[in-house]
């Protein structure tokens, strides 16, 4: 007998047509328009979780847990530069737009980044001197759209990062809806207060890696060959990319999985398009060593770095450095339980609101809103970005010293096995128990 | 490198590039001539100090790249991305100019007396330019502002996307891009014509040109406009 007062226990959700699809499907009906949103993919991907560190014993030396050393630094960029980074820790701040994060936002990331010795980027729209003001350690994003570039600025940055694609949108532009450009951030995009903003998904005066060597020479030539320059990949097609950046002249490859974040963009591009971020990191360290410049020309990898494990794990597997942008969002007051009753205004909830391009948020990170944006405290912020980058470093050199390296740079493929077969093949590091890694060796 | 009392000359036959701009970029002379360019890239690139600086020659990719001040005359044909993301100054080309003529620029005056390939002015962003040519197809895509002069036809395409820069054309255009289309040439519009072509040494009447810009029906995302 069914209580109608009761929910049925014999309803049955469909795997394929679940909630969140009907709602979808629902949505689209009534609007004509697809769904834009930020984060990055939510979908479940092979990802770090499924990697496990191999712990010394017999036939491994473990270093003491808090006394002995193990250094965390990088240097980025010394293959061309007179001038390149040198960062205290291997976690670095993603490039995040003025625009699309309020400009208290900004500061606060700088203040965190600058205060444990690491490196924060811009984003499209330019440089704010908030942003430069507090950041020790600069990068210049270079993007399609140029919106905010200028000469100036990019000799104020201690690094050039030319943007041809993040993981979240890999080939596609950029979108910054109109309830976002306030007059200063159209002012510093040279257009209209109040309407959308389309960033172009193709450089303006350069096409292919033959172009892009000469661009490369340019802001060289411009720079006076004084800072590292970066290319940024999305990560798809990254055995070939990596090989072509590093051939046009990149200093550092930074390569986004598809779990990296972003500010606004269509629903189904950011779960459709793009590789996982475990499944692009091997294929750029091959296209390094095949170079014979792994190591020389530095790889930064992105797109899901949570914790100090994520960081450990992304360097065993060759990256030099990695970069942050939810996670430092996160770390700032994004999704905090305290807006718990705003978030339900507007339609989600602490831990599930991925509405950045809505100009709405009630932590003040992605807003333009002069009132939302200063319930964010930049100094308060930065301690708290800076607290979070600590525990990342102490967490990475907790399992650098367990498998017996002095170095974060030290950790290799060696120290890791998989826990799935996808991830086995992915990471290139055999299943656990096993020596088998899919697609490479026998079982 | 050799100096006389007006002019500083670079021999770019026996002078790298790198030696030029470095001099460009803190230069102690106020006029330079720069000799044998054979298609060198990222000539006069960075130039940031009301400087004078004539290269006699034709210039490839990215001359005068970011010219700020500077008043920088290519003798002959420039490539890709001349004068690209210029913020002041004057930038001529006499000759013709390949893609991306003027990309990006924010401000400055950029005059190719011959034609320019396409996507000349594209994402311009407050730059001038006067072309005596024609241009090619995709120019003006996605510019947000300033002035576009065409003395010859222009392209396919013309102003897809285009946000608040003014298009003058005063041969035939190709096709018209998304939401660019042919506005009413009103008093200001001749005079700010007329202003333009004199500065650019254009002897044309005003009154044969069209104006071109954004019908503002992108502005805003919708289902209607999709993209």
């Amino acid at each position: 007998m069914i209580d109608p007062a009761q929910p049925n226990p014999a309803l049955r959700e469909s795997a394929t047509f679940d909630r969140a699809t009907i709602a979808g499907i629902q949505r689209a009906a009534a609007t004509g328009v697809y769904d834009i949103r930020g984060w990055g993919a939510k979908r479940a991907l092979p990802h770090f979780d499924d990697l496990l560190f191999l712990g010394a014993s017999m036939s491994r030396y473990p270093l003491e847990g808090y006394r002995e050393r193990c250094d965390t630094d990088v240097v980025l960029g010394d293959r061309n530069a007179r001038y390149p980074l040198h960062l205290a820790i291997p976690v670095t701040i993603a490039g995040m737009s003025f625009g699309a994060l309020s400009a208290q936002a900004k500061e606060a990331l700088g203040r965190g980044a600058s205060e444990v010795g690491t490196s924060t980027t811009t984003g499209d729209g330019g440089m704010t001197p908030e942003e430069r003001g507090q950041s020790k350690h600069l990068v210049y994003q270079y993007l399609p759209s140029r919106y905010g570039m200028n000469p100036t600025d990019l000799r104020k940055a201690d690094a050039i990062e030319i943007v041809l694609g993040q993981g979240a949108k890999p080939g596609g532009g950029g979108m910054l809806l109109g309830q976002k450009i306030s007059d200063r951030v159209a002012g510093m995009r040279t257009l209209p207060a109040g309407i959308d903003q389309r960033s172009a998904c193709r450089h303006p005066d350069w096409t292919g890696p033959d172009d892009l060597a000469i661009k490369i020479l340019e802001l060289r030539e411009i720079t006076d060959w004084e800072k590292p320059v970066y290319v940024k990949v999305g990560a798809s097609r990254t055995y070939y990319d990596v090989k072509l950046a590093v051939a046009a002249g990149a200093d550092v490859v930074v390569v986004d999985g598809m779990q990296g974040g972003t500010a606004a963009t269509q629903d189904v591009f950011i779960e459709n398009v793009g590789i996982p971020t475990l499944a692009a990191i091997p294929q750029a360290v091959q296209a390094l060593q095949e170079l014979g410049l792994h190591r020389k020309v530095q790889l930064i990898v992105s797109g899901g770095i949570r914790t100090g494990a994520d960081v450990a794990k992304a360097m065993a597997l060759g990256a030099d450095a990695v970069a942050i942008g939810t996670a430092a969002l996160i770390a700032l007051g994004d999704n905090d339980p305290k807006y718990s009753e705003e978030y339900r205004k507007l339609g989600s909830e602490a831990g599930f609101y991925d509405d950045f391009q809505d100009g709405r948020d009630p932590a003040g990170i992605s807003t333009q809103d002069p009132e939302l944006a200063a319930r964010l405290d930049p100094v308060e912020g930065g301690k708290r970005l800076a607290n979070y980058l600590r525990v990342l470093t102490m967490e990475a050199q907790t399992i650098a010293r367990a498998c017996g390296k002095a170095h974060l740079q030290h950790l290799e493929p060696e120290d890791l096995v998989a826990l799935t077969i996808e991830a086995a093949a992915m990471a290139r590091v055999p299943l656990a128990g096993t020596s088998w890694i899919p697609g490479s060796t026998r079982a | 490198m050799t100096s006389t009392l007006e002019t500083t000359v670079v021999d770019l036959a026996t002078t790298s590039v790198r030696e030029l701009n470095a001099e460009l970029h803190a230069p102690k002379a106020t006029h330079y001539a720069v000799e044998h360019p054979q298609g060198a890239h990222a000539i006069a690139a960075g130039v940031a100090t009301p400087i004078t600086v004539d290269v006699r020659g034709h210039a490839g990719y990215y001359a005068a790249g970011m010219n700020d001040g500077g008043t920088i005359t290519v003798h002959g044909n420039a490539g890709t991305g001349v004068a690209e993301n210029m913020m002041s100054g004057t930038v001529r080309v006499t000759g013709d100019a390949s893609q991306s003529a003027g990309a990006t620029a924010h401000g400055g005056l950029l005059v190719v007396e011959g034609s320019a390939s396409m996507r000349c002015g594209i994402s311009m962003k407050g730059v001038d330019i006067v072309v005596g040519g024609d241009i090619g197809p995709m120019s003006a895509f996605m510019a947000q502002a300033g002035r576009l002069v065409v003395c010859g036809n222009a392209g396919a395409d013309l102003g897809d996307s285009i946000y608040e820069a003014r298009l003058y054309v005063r041969g035939t255009v190709g096709s018209l891009g998304a939401d660019c289309v042919e506005k009413e040439m009103r008093a200001e519009h001749l005079a700010e014509l007329a202003e333009l072509l004199t500065a650019a040494g254009m002897a044309h009447d005003p009154a044969e040109f069209r104006r071109y810009g954004s019908a503002r029906r992108l502005y805003h995302f919708a289902a209607h406009n999709t993209y």
